[in-house]
């Protein structure tokens, strides 16, 4: 089994690991044994901000895994991140049982709010975490692997793809705005007490879901390693470089695409799963067309095809998000971003990471040189 | 409506006075000058009554000018502002040297404003002006007073244009109706009288029916509303298509600047939206000028907009292909990024430079309003927005079909490295092709400036409802796009008074994306190699 | 240092320097007391909340010229949440946690406020509220300067009925939750009332609704009743502008279906033709148009410091100035920025409104306000028609089943959702 997830670790992939998993240990350690005086602590909201970008960091892997390695342009990705968070958000709401504003024990307060006599069906069960859990994975697996289904088979490529993902994302869009369906509305799922018996706010609880984002970010890359250094990997990425000669060769391309897209799906979901209670709130403009071209665009500027770079494309996109959008800069950080994005795509069409493997390579053999990877077809 | 059931003492009184004139007795209306005066909706309400009951000889010009807010009054005398800027002592009509101090406008609410209605409606029925009459008429059809009954009957009688003779007649009908004393005979050809009309407002009246009439009152009743509920069924589905139409005209408009650079280039231009939003801030700039340097062509600016719009938006598109685009040939997906990017600081330019608000775009005449056939309500803004995109469309039509630059685009539509080696600059035409779909978006926020928000976010809501046009239709084919915009437009018309607007929204885009898989290129998809590549 | 040696690892060479430094920017002198200003400048909801940002610098500016506050100087710390709700925690956490801000004045949407509740109430600190929402809440962090449903919704509906004769309702909103609570309150008042359930219309509309065609023909269409019909329309900001241009296009006139807005303030009228919309109602608690000394000041001071003569002014803003004013008060009282004693001290506490009253923080942290129905007038400025006295804001709709018996009263019982029946705290 090991064998699967560590072959081949290259350099990167290792130092990548050990950062996370640094990162798991040492930041609630900080937090949570350093006194707040210290110049060594890490406040709460420090921790909770950057276990916010690691949960990006494991979307940008899941997408991936599709564009990067597969050749799906998916613009439809958030909805998967959107729905395992509404998953673990409907689990949450669950448990603050009697503790609402009515202290009604079964409905949420939104529900009691718009005079709903009873608990809709397709919430029963999540009150239970392993039943949520199961459902962070199924829901958008479900979805992707009927959406992939259909249009895998029917040899949906390129751009139409792309839009018709858009327009799943977009149709979840308007359907969970809809007071009716029963999830909250524009307000969605808020005001979460305590998840597995533990209270939400606490630091300890903090610290452990950071650990735990930084457990399932790794996993996330084990798995999406493993696929794609394996031999099913090089089908996958055999597809992305020449569909239609993969397919002559004999193989079934839409079962791999429609693997793949599954299991980025289901990483989706947990990323998002992990994302709400650490940010408190899951609402349907997580469904937004504009936030599933985002995460594209972190894939992008990381560098796409290299699953470390994805992360890292997460995390510099909005970490340069948060950092713009304080201070002097506030008025003009679109403009700021809007510029790295166009200046990434013409300067550093590989991204940050892509760049940067090539400057290392050419400093260390100044010959011509070093094969390149191959270029991702459209 | 007591002001209503006054009129008629007044016309009478009227009539009346008619034949002597100057000897007015008017000191029966100087407490209404009073009332003007103290600043209450009631009491200005009954200063009007009070100046038709004692059949005031300037009711007329002091009603008119209480409409358009010319009245002034405050403590001492009512002034009549004329429309020269001139005034009037309104008591007397005599003029004054100037206006004295202390007076504002006498302030307005709907219901004083439905009390100067029905006094100048009910004044009116015996104006001899014809329009007039048949405004008069409409307003007593909606008031039903049956006060004014022996004055619409003798109206009637002397009346000879056969409009206002229906008009009249349909008032009369109206009050006949509901009026319980009426001769059965009568009322019962009332009831046919408002099935002949056959619109909303005959239902309202036919339903208005008091529940103790008689049996056959009844039964004609019932019979003339299900015969007109059956006629404005149709009509409804007629309305219903032709609000379809005009969705789909707004679709085209916004979609097909898209389907040039999306077809063409292949280039996913996520700054398509902020393109459109470019020709609204441009219509936005032409009428803020207009309306400082030459306020007598404000009726034009649209027009003086329409080629404006388009050399700017197409300028900034021919800037963003040469300064981004240009760097990413061979990576179409990848200016899915460059131009989101450039998507958000135009949007951020916008918002610095006109401010994060709505800027107005004011309605030329020829667009304000309403007109009808039969029972469908047509606006004239939505008409002239239809015939814009069919014109829009037809001369981008025109452009690639008889144009070498249309035949050079349509070339390296089909193959570009073919296209390459037979001489065609194709970075040329990359660059124009980018130019031309940024200007007709440009066209489409002229459009979109007459119904909706101008702001800076204009464009998003247009962008993804663009693509589905474009991908619906086939990517790369005008008539696609065309028969795609329409198809959307009117099934989501059709689908919203059953479904609602959001539900009908998402059954559309659920039907896009089973359609995809059906014609996984769209309506009308291109053929040959080149597009597999 | 660690972490900041982490990241540095983690960010390449690209951005870290500028950025990184960034955060390392020492914070600017420790004498002045900062409030966070919370209000989206980019994304969809700029369209309403810059301004909101430009009156609080301007008040704050005002402030520092008279002094500041204690003896101690203002700071603004001025952040984007770009109409992203969880953005808009991330930066409250900033805001409380980084900045220090003793106060922070923001938020817009209700969703933008639930979502920043949990940190208010973590981080224990201080959030005005200026807009009017759906009520069915009251933090102990929280104050609420803008009206909750029984400060302008049911006023303006009395007003219809009793001015205007109106017997039938269109009840139109975005689908969100303070239409839909709003509509709820009202549908349930009007059946009080005796108005008959089929002479009632709820229609619900998405956010950014664009195409009014049907659904103004529907609403001409109900009006033909025989009866007096009016809507009253929670439509939401960006979606009321092609409303009122299809409304004018159809010819619906204000003397035929008078339409009176919970949410169209003078902000919304400047991007209108409003010829065609002359006599349609809205329902606020300050209308720019309000004769009197303290809001001509305010109407000269915000040009001036616009620099725009054209400079509208609106509702929320009004609410700022309330708020802030009573924050001043409340720490002059408390003799101290600290949030509990502030909190403490500001039910009780009084400031004029700019409409020629003095409005008062009540214990549920709503304030008193007045109501006033104004109508469109072609100047795209509302003439009032109407205008109450001040009215309590209510935490609790007395009409909603689920919550006729709850209370606000942080100051007795220090509980936001007392139930006067139970004699308990509901929730946490």
């Amino acid at each position: 089994m090991s064998r699967f997830f560590l072959q081949n670790m290259d350099k990167g992939g290792s130092i990548f690991l050990a950062i996370i998993a640094g990162l798991a240990i040492l930041i609630p350690a900080l937090n949570l044994l350093v006194p707040a005086g210290s110049a060594f602590h890490i406040p709460t909201s420090t921790m909770s901000l950057w276990g916010k970008y690691l949960c990006y960091a494991l979307l940008a892997i899941s997408l991936d895994l599709v564009w990067g390695y597969c050749g799906i342009l998916s613009l439809g990705h958030g909805a998967f991140f959107a729905l395992g968070g509404y998953a673990m958000g409907m689990y949450l709401m669950r448990q603050i049982g009697s503790r609402g504003t009515y202290g009604n024990p079964i409905l949420p307060d939104f529900m009691v709010f718009l005079n709903w006599q009873e608990l809709p069906w397709y919430w029963y069960g999540f009150s239970s975490f392993p039943f949520a859990m199961l459902m962070v994975l199924a829901v958008p697996g479900l979805l992707a692997f009927v959406f992939g289904w259909f249009a895998f088979r029917s040899r949906v490529t390129g751009v139409y793809l792309s839009i018709i993902t858009q327009a799943l994302t977009y149709a979840l869009l308007l359907a969970f705005f809809r007071n009716d369906m029963g999830f909250g509305g524009n307000n969605g799922l808020t005001d979460f007490k305590d998840i597995l018996g533990f209270n939400v706010q606490a630091q300890a609880t903090r610290a452990a879901l950071f650990s735990m984002t930084c457990v399932m970010l790794i996993a996330g890359f084990l798995i999406a390693r493993g696929i794609v250094v394996s031999k099913l990997g090089k089908v996958v990425i055999a597809i992305r470089d020449a569909e239609s000669r993969t397919r002559f060769l004999g193989y079934r391309v839409d079962r791999f695409k429609l693997f793949v897209f599954t299991v980025s799906a289901c990483m989706a979901g947990v990323a998002g799963a992990l994302y709400v209670p650490q940010v408190g709130i899951i609402n349907p403009s997580e469904f937004a067309p504009a936030n599933s071209i985002e995460t594209v665009i972190w894939v992008a500027v990381g560098g796409r095809g290299t699953l470390v770079g994805a992360a890292l494309g997460g995390v510099v996109v909005n970490y340069a998000k948060t950092v713009f959008t304080s201070g002097f800069m506030a008025p003009y950080w679109l403009f700021a971003l809007g510029a790295l994005f166009v200046f990434v795509t013409i300067f550093m069409p590989k991204g940050i990471l892509g760049t940067a493997q090539q400057l290392w390579e050419k400093r260390r053999k100044p010959a011509p040189a070093a094969t390149p990877e191959p270029a991702p077809a459209e | 409506m007591r002001i209503l059931s006054s009129l008629l003492r007044a016309l009478a009184l009227a009539t009346l006075l008619a034949l002597q004139p100057g000897a007015a007795a008017a000191q029966g209306g100087d407490d209404a000058f009073a009332r003007f005066g103290a600043d209450s909706f009631s009491d200005t309400n009954r200063a009007i009554e009070i100046l038709i009951t004692s059949a005031h000889p300037q009711a007329a010009p002091i009603i008119e000018a209480l409409a358009e807010g010319r009245l002034l009054a405050g403590g001492g005398p009512v002034v009549i502002r004329t429309t020269d800027g001139r005034f009037i002592d309104a008591r007397t009509g005599a003029a004054l040297a100037s206006a004295p101090p202390g007076l504002a406008p006498v302030r307005l609410n709907n219901s004083v404003r439905r009390g100067i209605q029905a006094a100048l409606g009910g004044l009116g029925l015996l104006d001899p002006d014809t329009a007039r009459r048949i405004l008069a008429a409409e307003a007593v059809f909606k008031s039903r007073d049956a006060a004014l009954l022996p004055v619409l009957e003798g109206a009637l009688a002397k009346e000879t244009d056969a409009r206002a003779k229906a008009a009249l007649r349909q008032a009369q009908a109206a009050i006949l109706v509901a009026k319980a004393d009426a001769p059965p005979f009568d009322r019962i050809a009332a009831i046919d009288v408002l099935r002949e009309r056959g619109d909303q407002d005959a239902l309202a009246t036919l339903r208005s029916l008091p529940a103790e009439s008689s049996a056959s009152l009844k039964e004609a009743q019932a019979r003339a509303v299900s015969d007109i509920e059956g006629k404005l069924a149709l009509w409804r589905a007629g309305q219903n298509l032709w609000y379809g139409l005009s969705l789909g005209s707004v679709l085209l408009l916004a979609a097909i600047g898209l389907a040039i650079t999306f077809g063409v280039m292949g280039v996913i231009n996520m700054a398509h939206g902020e393109m459109v939003m470019i020709g609204a801030y441009t219509t936005f700039i032409v009428q803020e000028v207009i309306r400082t340097s030459a306020p007598g062509l404000f009726d034009y600016s649209l027009l003086i907009a329409v080629p404006l719009a388009f050399i700017v938006a197409g300028l900034v598109g021919i800037a963003i292909e040469r300064g981004v685009i240009r760097f990413l040939y061979g990576r179409p997906l990848e200016t899915l990024l460059a131009t989101w990017g450039i998507s958000l600081i135009l949007q951020q330019a916008v918002r610095t430079a006109f401010g994060p608000t709505n800027r107005e775009v004011g309605a030329p005449n020829f667009m304000s309003g309403a007109f009808e056939i039969g029972q469908l309500a047509i606006t004239w803004n939505r008409l002239w927005i239809i015939v814009f995109a069919i014109l829009v469309f037809a001369a981008l039509l025109a452009i690639l079909k008889l144009t070498p630059i249309g035949l050079q685009m349509r070339a390296v539509t089909q193959n570009r490295r073919m296209a390459s080696a037979m001489g065609i600059r194709t970075g040329r035409v990359d660059a124009l092709t980018f130019g031309l779909g940024s200007g007709v978006a440009g066209l489409a926020g002229v459009a979109l400036s007459q119904i909706d928000n101008v702001s800076p976010n204009l464009g998003q809501s247009y962008i993804i409802d663009s693509f589905m046009v474009v991908v619906f239709g086939g990517v790369g084919n005008l008539w696609g796009t065309l028969v795609a915009a329409m198809t959307l437009g009117v099934a989501n018309k059709l689908l919203e008074p059953y479904a609602g607007a959001v539900l009908g929204k998402i059954a559309l885009l659920v039907f896009i994306i089973l359609f995809i898989q059906k014609r996984p290129r769209g309506l009308f998809a291109l053929k040959g190699r080149a597009v597999e590549a | 240092m660690s972490v900041n040696t982490t990241r540095r690892v983690m960010l390449g060479a690209a951005l870290a320097g500028a950025t990184v430094l960034g955060s390392w920017l020492p914070a600017a002198a420790q004498e002045t007391i900062k409030v966070g200003i919370l209000h989206s400048l980019s994304g969809t909801m700029a369209i309403s909340e810059t301004t909101l940002k430009d009156v609080m610098l301007m008040l704050i500016e005002e402030q520092n010229k008279k002094g500041g506050v204690l003896g101690k100087k203002l700071e603004a710390v001025v952040v984007d949440p770009a109409s992203n709700w969880p953005l808009f925690a991330e930066k409250a956490r900033e805001l409380i946690t980084k900045d220090k801000v003793s106060a922070v004045f923001g938020c817009w949407t209700s969703v933008s406020r639930k979502s920043v509740l949990p940190v208010f109430k973590e981080l224990n600190s201080i959030l005005f509220y200026p807009v009017q929402y759906e009520g069915e809440e009251s933090e102990r962090n929280v104050f609420y300067t803008g009206a909750a449903p029984n400060q302008q919704a049911i006023p303006a509906v009395d007003y219809l009925a009793k001015e205007e004769k109106v017997q039938r309702w269109v009840l139109a909103g975005t689908d969100y939750v303070y239409p839909r609570t709003t509509n709820k309150i009202l549908e349930a008042y009007l059946l009080a009332k005796g108005v008959a359930k089929e002479d009632i219309m709820i229609n619900y509309t998405p956010f950014g609704h664009s195409d009014w065609q049907t659904i103004v023909s529907d609403i001409k269409k109900f009006g033909t009743a025989g009866k007096k019909t009016a809507v009253v329309s929670t439509i939401n900001g960006d979606a009321n502008v092609p409303f009122y241009k299809e409304l004018g296009n159809q010819g619906v006139k204000a003397t035929d279906i008078p339409v009176v807005a919970f949410s169209v303030g003078e902000e919304e009228l400047a991007g209108i033709d409003t010829k065609p919309l002359v006599g349609h109602l809205a329902a606020w608690n300050y209308f720019q148009s309000v004769k009197t000394p303290e809001n001509e000041a305010f109407i000269k001071q915000w040009k001036a410091y616009k620099k725009n003569d054209k400079a509208v002014t609106n509702d929320p803003m009004e609410a700022h100035v309330i708020g802030f004013a009573m924050w001043v008060k409340a720490v002059e009282k408390a003799k101290s920025f600290d949030p509990d004693k502030v909190i403490d001290a500001l039910p009780g506490i009084e400031a004029p409104n700019l409409t020629g009253g003095i409005s008062k923080m009540l214990p549920n942290h709503h304030i008193t306000k007045p109501v006033l129905i104004g109508e469109i007038k072609a100047d795209g400025q509302f003439d009032v028609v109407s205008k109450t006295d001040l009215v309590p804001g209510d935490a609790w709709s007395k009409h909603l089943d689920g919550s006729k018996d709850l209370i606000g009263d942080w100051v007795e019982k220090k509980c936001g959702n007392f139930n006067v029946k139970s004699g308990k705290c509901g929730g946490a």
